[in-house]
């Protein structure tokens, strides 16, 4: 049974039955809103872009986002870029992957963002969602669902954090302005 | 998707109703053994022969035949019984397995899908064989692909697995497989005799041989397997799913493991799949150690800062639990990393031996068992490759075929420290030596005249390290002086123009009929010796030109020799993979760039492999050429 998460709610991503997760996937889908008035069957192709900074005690360590599909250590993926959108109902339409297990011992907190590369604002997204699924048997583990139309281009999605042995996540929510993740870092700090 | 098994890898089986397929093309006896978990077989009444068909979850097909269908019915055998090793035996004329077809076992499921195949290969002079084995792992059944061979036959193989006078039983069981002789000396349980199946619970090292607790039905001559177990008559309740691995417990590694079409290309993607864990989890260790050693030195500096600390003496406090959290954090980095290696070492103790020559290490023995391939492989293997980290975890370095640049055997005494130990003429042999292997490995790796190798040593200086490739017919003799040199760099830029123009007008069909097809290597020694400008020029031409229509260089020389010639070569050397005779760092990996130490391929001291090798090379091409 998956979460629906608000604002600032942590969940533990422990297994149900014990055991922590150990592969996991934050997954993004989005579809451009319709536009209403002449040729309004022409929607804008938005291209969004999920990336996920790899933070070692407040310090940003390693990135993974379109350009650098694959953190140095190998333990987060992505799986590429999509530059406009589409799945939105379910689907993801980007997605990184972290393997848990391998996520370098000082890393401690995993933030994923959302960016509008194409530099139109959140008012023009429709279903724009984040979810978060443990990849091993596809179940989704919580959903994020970015309540549209506000008037930024970028928003921090989540974080995926060290408790313990275990692992957390907290959804951010956060909205913000930027083209890629490098703009969005002064909004990120707080976060940590 | 059937998986294609080699020799001693193992594979899940989803089902435990299975049927053994045997293909032999010759007569032979089809049997199998109950054991326990050391294999040992606690007395003739755990054999399944043509005198015996029938045991608890295993049925064996009637006498000799060149094929055979065996039912096995996993949750039907004892729970003493650990593997089920299935045996095959030749029977009347034949007396080698060598003189035969190979032999070919498929485990198929209950629905006539082929789970997994196993070509038993590489037999020769023995007369009976362990062919698969099916065995207990934490709950779950699995297959492994045996091929173990006995050369005294039956009674060998029964022997090994710890049966009390193997050669009586062996002949016993063998009469049987003739089935002219229905009237056999029995062995073990038969259709007159109360089958005496011992116990399941005891373990029967001992053997006590008791009755069993419910008669074994279908135990008769050639009747059908009786798939009930042996202690549930009642309903047949599904079978428990195996119990899931422990999550801890990494998965044991398998040679092949990874996608692909032929087992060719799994194991060419393992291969990569693991230079690039090692690539990455070394990146992941390193990445930690230097995190740590920042915050040292930070938290180092902060207590240098703080005055009021200093004075009284809680400075030291703080400095060694800065230290002690450098520590803790570098000790847990190096865990995952152990973890992580120790992975990666077993992975590559079975994949090592389960590569093709062309990816094996010259000491591989596959080597002996060499034959001019029918195709060319995907990749050749031009050395090896290792971490500081780790230094006896090896990964193969395999390059793409064909080629997509000329190789460079640097004779030059570069920075590295093992250079730096030789003196200049041996580092040169040595550097020839590793160009010949080279030469060698790219020969073997291509069908018969697919591969020519052309070998220009204006001094004749390289004669004896050359003898292997030209003694053996492999290559021509060493275009010498330089009218030599400019004859061959005549050919073969006279051969890349034409190449170059019929590709690029789209016509392939008009080039000369005699033209052969073959990929062309060009080995230069003592270069720039013999070498005028004119002679510069082609060969730049060639490197630049030549590895699109296959034709590729393989300089063996040192820039030093070169330095006349000013930045005018620097193109030519940066358009070469630099490869070294002895172990140097200068090779970096596509994901993250470490300096990986590479090693080159040596010949085992003393070994004739090369020559043998290279003689089958130049056979297979006279061969074609009559």
């Amino acid at each position: 049974m998956s979460v629906n998460m608000t604002k600032g709610q942590a969940i533990s991503l422990e297994k149900k039955g014990g055991g922590s997760l150990t592969q996991v996937r934050m997954g993004l889908g989005w579809q451009a809103a319709p536009r209403r008035g002449l040729f309004g069957s022409r929607t804008r192709e938005i291209d969004l872009d999920a990336s996920a900074v790899l933070f070692a005690e407040k310090q940003p360590v390693d990135v993974v986002f379109f350009r650098h599909l694959v953190s140095d250590d190998g333990s987060v993926k992505h799986t590429g870029d999509n530059l406009v959108g589409g799945a939105g109902q379910g689907g993801d339409d980007e997605a990184i992957l972290v393997d848990l297990e391998r996520v370098p011992v000082h890393i401690d907190q995993i933030v994923f963002t959302v960016n509008s590369f194409t530099g139109q604002t959140f008012q023009e997204v429709q279903n724009a969602f984040c979810r978060i699924v443990d990849e091993t048997n596809g179940q989704e583990l919580a959903r994020y669902t970015l309540d549209g139309g506000g008037n930024y281009t970028a928003q921090i999605m989540a974080k995926v954090h060290r408790v313990g042995s275990g692992w957390q996540m907290t959804a951010l929510g956060n909205p913000a302005n930027g083209r890629t993740f490098q703009d969005l870092m002064p909004a990120i700090l707080p976060h940590l | 998707m059937t998986a294609e098994l080699v020799r001693g890898q193992n594979h899940p089986l989803p089902e435990t109703r299975l049927e053994i397929r045997v293909s032999a093309g010759h007569p032979v006896l089809a049997g199998a053994t109950l054991g326990d978990e050391q294999g040992r077989v606690a007395g003739a009444e755990w054999i399944a022969h043509p005198g015996a068909p029938a045991l608890p979850g295993v049925g064996v097909p009637g006498p000799a035949a060149a094929d055979h269908r065996l039912a096995v019915d996993l949750d039907a055998v004892p729970g003493a019984v650990h593997r089920v090793s299935v045996l095959l035996a030749l029977t009347g004329g034949a007396d080698r397995f060598g003189a035969l077809a190979a032999p070919f076992v498929a485990v198929a499921g209950p629905d006539d899908t082929e789970i997994a195949s196993y070509t038993l290969t590489g037999l020769d002079r023995e007369s009976a064989v362990v062919a698969l084995e099916l065995y207990r792992r934490q709950g779950a059944w699995k297959v492994r692909a045996m091929g173990q061979g006995y050369e005294g036959g039956l009674a060998a193989l029964l022997g090994d697995q710890g049966l009390e006078r193997p050669a009586d039983l062996a002949a016993a069981i063998l009469a049987t497989a003739t089935p002219e002789a229905p009237d056999a000396p029995e062995v073990g349980p038969s259709s007159t005799v109360p089958s005496r199946v011992p116990e399941p619970e005891h373990v029967p090292r001992t053997a006590p041989a008791t009755p069993p607790p419910t008669p074994v039905t279908g135990v008769g001559t050639g009747g059908p397997v009786d798939y009930s177990h042996p202690r549930r008559r009642t309903a047949p309740a599904p079978a428990p799913a195996p119990a899931p691995e422990p999550r801890q417990a990494p998965p044991v590694p398998v040679a092949g493991d990874a996608s692909g079409w032929s087992m060719d290309e799994r194991l060419y993607n393992q291969v990569w799949g693991m230079f690039e864990d090692l690539a990455r989890t070394a990146a992941a260790y390193r990445s930690a150690c230097d995190f740590a050693e920042s915050r040292l030195d930070r938290e180092l500096d902060e207590t240098l800062t703080d005055y009021r600390a200093r004075a009284d003496g809680a400075n030291d406090a703080a400095r060694a639990a800065a230290r002690a959290r450098h520590d803790e954090l570098v000790e847990r980095a190096r865990e995952v990393l152990d973890r992580d290696l120790a992975q990666l070492a077993a992975e590559s103790e079975v994949v090592e031996p389960a590569l093709p020559v062309a990816y094996a290490r010259w000491d591989n023995p596959v080597w002996h068992s060499y034959r001019v391939p029918a195709e060319e492989p995907m990749a050749v293997r031009l050395g090896d490759l290792h971490l500081p980290e780790r230094t006896d975890l090896r990964i193969p370095m395999l390059v793409r075929l064909p080629l997509e640049r000329g190789l460079w055997v640097d004779s030059g005494r570069g920075h590295s420290e093992a250079a730096g130990l030789l003196d200049e003429v041996e580092l040169r042999r040595l550097a020839l030596d590793c160009a010949v292997a080279h030469a060698a490995r790219l020969l073997a790796a291509h069908p018969a005249g697919g591969f020519t190798v052309h070998v220009v040593d204006p001094a004749g200086a390289g004669a004896a390290a050359l003898a292997p490739l030209v003694e053996t017919g492999a290559a021509a003799p060493p275009a010498r002086g330089a009218a030599g040199v400019s004859a061959v760099l005549e050919q073969l830029t006279e051969r890349v123009d034409l190449l170059q123009m019929a590709l690029r007008g789209g016509a392939a069909d008009a080039l000369p009929p005699g033209l052969d097809a073959a990929r062309q290597l060009l080995i230069v020694h003592d270069f720039p010796h013999g070498f005028d400008d004119r002679a510069v020029t082609r060969l730049r031409y060639l490197a630049d030109e030549g590895p699109s229509v296959g034709v590729h260089l393989l300089m063996v020389a040192a820039r030093e020799d070169a330095a006349a010639y000013g930045p005018l070569l620097d193109p030519l050397w940066r358009s070469l993979l630099r490869l070294t005779p002895v172990p140097d760092d200068h090779l970096a990996d596509p994901w993250v760039g470490h300096a990986w130490s590479y090693e080159p391929p040596l010949l085992p001291p003393g070994s004739v492999i090369l020559r043998q090798v290279l003689t089958q090379v130049a056979a297979a091409r006279h061969g074609k050429q009559l």
